[in-house]
């Protein structure tokens, strides 16, 4: 008798415990997206080649040379990209160095690209099969990261750059220096 | 003027409810006699004035007053008139709304219609289900209030999500909610046979009819849900363990098991302390969905726009009900009398099983869904994707066929094991021969699949087994409804298998001109072209495909671009055979002028929603055949009526 009253109580119990789960998660920040694994991890061995001629491409030892960078994964056939570019000429006003990893691109629809919607990017990589991309734990076009001066990722931002934006991407940078 | 006289109404229905409630309450103290007759129209009445509130919002939303909050945020006035009505449950605010309504009204039409229960708990039921409502209409008007008016009137409404302008969904979320919602009822009649201590066989013929109703509407809620991510999503799956599809699947999977359990006590006055268990547990299903839903705790396609003060709101609210209804449960089961005994090989063996089963795979589910939230809870994220989900529920699911099969062919308390393996042979044997020959003829197929097509057969003869030797025009409507229902079940089985045997998908980025081939289809793209809509353009493929060289037709998948909200959605061409479908959808272009198309060839997909109607079809007809006999007021005892026709079983319960 005694142990069947005990089970009658296992629903209950069984329910606060849910309920302590689902606080826990209301509790928990509100941010869905998928981060890169490689968040404050040096960024992966890669060279690539300039995406456009005359201009210089982008390797993993560019980013150690004690400047932090910020590292825009875009592409000419991106629509959202275009939404972006007044953001990016912003950062780049501000002072910060910028530059590109153009994916799945071809030099003369990416020289068209640039001569329309502004050309901030101090090199550019061509990611032509997309690896570099994956490595770096980016999902989609567009994304930015910071890297800081010795090449460790400190900040991603998924889709495009909105105007309210821009300082979380200037205060990611200032704080890798 | 509309919106203050819908706010002012939703007010009104709520003190009803409290009135309600306390009413209620004070009958049931002694002396409170008197106050009986008043509950039911009390009860009636808030029902009328909650779905006028929702006629206000309907009215509002036709007339695309942009006064409204809710109006300007989720209409536009180009918008077709069906999204327009539509619309007004397809935002969060409304469609709690429609979600108050149905408690509502299901509340009055308990009021209404209910005239076997006794008394008291009659009248505990009520007061329970006015509880509920209380708590709703509060979350409601204080943290979600369809009428809220704008200072200042926008000059255009920013539009309906596009992927809900879709004629089958305008009707998808109220049919899903008067059996999500409609659910509530064995909810309040469980807490209301708890406090009045009237659990029994009266108790679970009363209760039958209305679970019946709400599990008819959820059948068809999630098969008509299943099919609109079909077509609509253009991923060409007809279901993805979404968190939002899952919380439709669990009260549906309690409430199969209620249904099942409550036979069982009105025919054998067993399981009591599980059929009020159970009770209890389909509605907290519905209500821990919402919650799940609407504090956006879990990513989902049918998320609605997230705010964790009205998660922490309906959190309060399952406290309250869902703690509180099982605290009752522990303090009173107790005094319930157990029910008269049976043998491990009987009818009753096997709905316990299938019982345990339906609550394993539930339990399954439920955790699957939330297993998110624990790790996130413990400092890891980890995402549970289908391949748990299938893996876990399959088998069981299968097993659970092989049972729900035998079931039916099983008599009351006792049966004797060589009978039961004589009536199963001819489907045993059926099953065999297709296992055999799928071992030949096709043995690539996954062991999932393999198992579902082979058993497949052997559970549709075996479902209409109960109908083998009897006059068919005096077999009664319910046992019709149960042999249709599970003979639905082995037909979407049977679609569920060969869809995941036999589909042959094709991805390729194709020139104009550039012929596809998948499956027996040979499918040449022609282009593209731009059409326009009433809210949207789009760039429509014309695909045109024969089959084995025979006469060719025409496909159009779409990728629709809407202008308010800015949103893409891809509309499939669906060819229908009467062995499958030819679907195709179409992607983005690339730089060299190619498109990107997936076309797939689905065998017998379409036997899963057709199933799904088979089930619903099958609980109408029981239902109809419970009210019919009750309405004739015939005095037939439970057991009679189910063995009739059965000499052999008739004599083993006398």
């Amino acid at each position: 008798m005694k142990r069947v009253r005990l089970v009658l109580w296992v629903p209950l119990i069984a329910f606060l415990v849910c309920l302590a789960v689902f606080a826990a998660g209301l509790g928990a920040p509100q941010d869905k997206t998928t981060k890169s694994a490689l968040i404050d991890q040096p960024l992966p061995q890669f060279t690539l080649q300039p995406a456009m001629a005359g201009r210089p491409g982008l390797s993993t030892a560019d980013f150690r040379r004690g400047q932090p960078m910020v590292v825009n994964i875009f592409a000419s056939w991106c629509i959202p990209c275009r939404a972006e570019a007044p953001q990016l000429e912003q950062l780049a006003r501000r002072g910060v160095p910028l530059v590109g990893i153009a994916i799945r691109d071809r030099p003369q629809d990416l020289a068209q690209f640039l001569a329309t919607y502004g050309d901030p990017f101090r090199a550019i990589g061509a990611d032509v099969d997309r690896r570099v991309q994956l490595d770096i734990g980016s999902a989609g076009v567009p994304e930015t990261f910071v890297i800081d001066g010795r090449g460790v990722v400190r900040h991603q931002h998924i889709g495009v750059i909105t105007d309210s934006d821009v300082p979380a991407i200037v205060a990611a940078w200032e704080a890798a220096r | 003027m509309i919106a203050e006289t819908g706010l002012a109404l939703l007010w009104l229905a709520a003190a009803l409810s409290l009135l309600q409630l306390i009413l209620g309450w004070a009958a049931l103290r002694p002396g409170g006699e008197a106050l009986l007759r008043i509950v039911r129209p009390v009860a009636v009445a808030q029902g009328l004035l909650v779905a006028f509130a929702f006629l206000a919002l309907i009215w509002l939303f036709l007339q695309t007053d942009l006064s409204v909050k809710l109006v300007a945020s989720n209409s536009h006035s180009a918008k077709p008139w069906l999204y327009k009505f539509a619309g007004a449950w397809g935002n969060h605010e409304g469609s709690m709304l429609l979600w108050v309504t149905v408690l509502a009204v299901a509340g009055a039409a308990v009021a209404l219609f209910e005239r076997r229960l006794r008394q008291d708990t009659l009248i505990a039921t009520l007061a329970a289900q006015a509880a509920i409502g209380l708590g709703f209409y509060a979350f409601l008007i204080f943290a979600s209030n369809p009428f809220e008016r704008l200072p200042m009137v926008p000059i255009e409404g920013n539009g309906l999500n596009p992927l809900l302008q879709d004629p089958g969904l305008a009707f998808h979320p109220p049919t899903l909610y008067f059996g999500y919602v409609g659910i509530s009822i064995a909810f309040s009649f469980a807490v209301g046979a708890l406090i009045t201590r009237d659990v029994g066989p009266a108790f679970a013929r009363a209760m039958r009819p209305w679970i019946l109703a709400a599990w008819i509407f959820l059948t068809i809620g999630i098969t008509a849900g299943s099919y609109w991510a079909y077509y609509e999503l253009g991923w060409g799956g007809w279901w993805f363990w979404d968190p939002v599809e899952n919380a439709s699947l669990m009260p549906w999977l309690a409430a199969t098991a209620l249904l099942h359990s409550v036979t069982v006590l009105a025919t054998r006055a067993g399981l009591r302390a599980w059929t009020i268990m159970l009770a209890v547990v389909a509605f907290s299903m519905s209500m821990i969905g919402t919650f799940l839903v609407r504090s956006g705790i879990l990513t989902s396609v049918h998320a609605f726009a997230v705010d964790p003060k009205r998660g922490t709101f309906i959190l309060a609210l399952l406290t309250l009900y869902i703690g509180g209804a099982l605290l009752l449960f522990g303090l009173r089961v107790r005094h319930v009398k157990e029910g008269s005994t049976f043998e491990p090989v009987s009818r009753e063996a096997s709905l316990v099983i299938n019982n345990l089963l339906l609550s394993v795979i539930l339990a399954l589910v439920f955790v699957g869904t939330l297993y998110p939230l624990v790790t996130q809870a413990f400092g890891f994220e980890i995402s549970v994707g289908p391949p748990y989900f299938n893996l876990v529920t399959g088998p069981l699911a299968l097993v659970l066929v092989l049972v729900m099969a035998l079931g039916p062919i099983l008599k009351w308390r006792r049966d004797r094991l060589h009978a039961v393996a004589n009536r199963f042979a001819v489907p045993a044997v059926a099953s065999a021969l297709t296992l055999v020959a799928l071992l030949v003829f096709a043995p690539h197929i996954g062991i999932l699949p393999l198992f579902g097509l082979a058993i497949a057969p052997s559970v549709a003869l075996a479902s209409l087994a109960p109908l083998w030797g009897r006059n068919l025009r005096r077999t009664p409507l319910f046992t019709w409804g149960m042999v249709i229902a599970h003979f639905g079940i082995a037909v979407s089985l049977a679609g569920m298998a060969a869809d995941s045997a036999f589909t042959q998908e094709k991805l390729v980025a194709a020139r104009p001109g550039q012929v596809i081939e998948v499956s027996n289809f040979s499918v040449r793209f022609n282009g593209v072209e731009p059409v326009v809509g009433p809210n949207w353009t789009a760039v429509r493929a014309e695909l045109q495909a024969t089959r084995n060289g025979g006469s060719p037709f025409l496909l159009h998948p779409e990728a629709r671009l809407f202008s308010s909200p800015v949103q893409d959605t891809s509309e499939a061409a669906i060819q229908t055979f009467w062995n499958g479908q030819l679907y195709a959808a179409i992607g983005q272009p690339d730089t060299a002028g190619r498109w990107q198309f997936r076309l797939w060839w689905k065998p017998f997909v379409t036997l899963i929603w057709f199933g799904g109607i088979l089930i619903a079809f099958g609980g109408l007809l029981s239902l109809i055949g419970r009210l019919r006999r009750e309405h004739r007021g015939k005095p037939v005892s439970e057991t009679e009526a189910e063995t009739a026709g059965n000499p052999e079983a008739k004599a083993a319960t006398a």
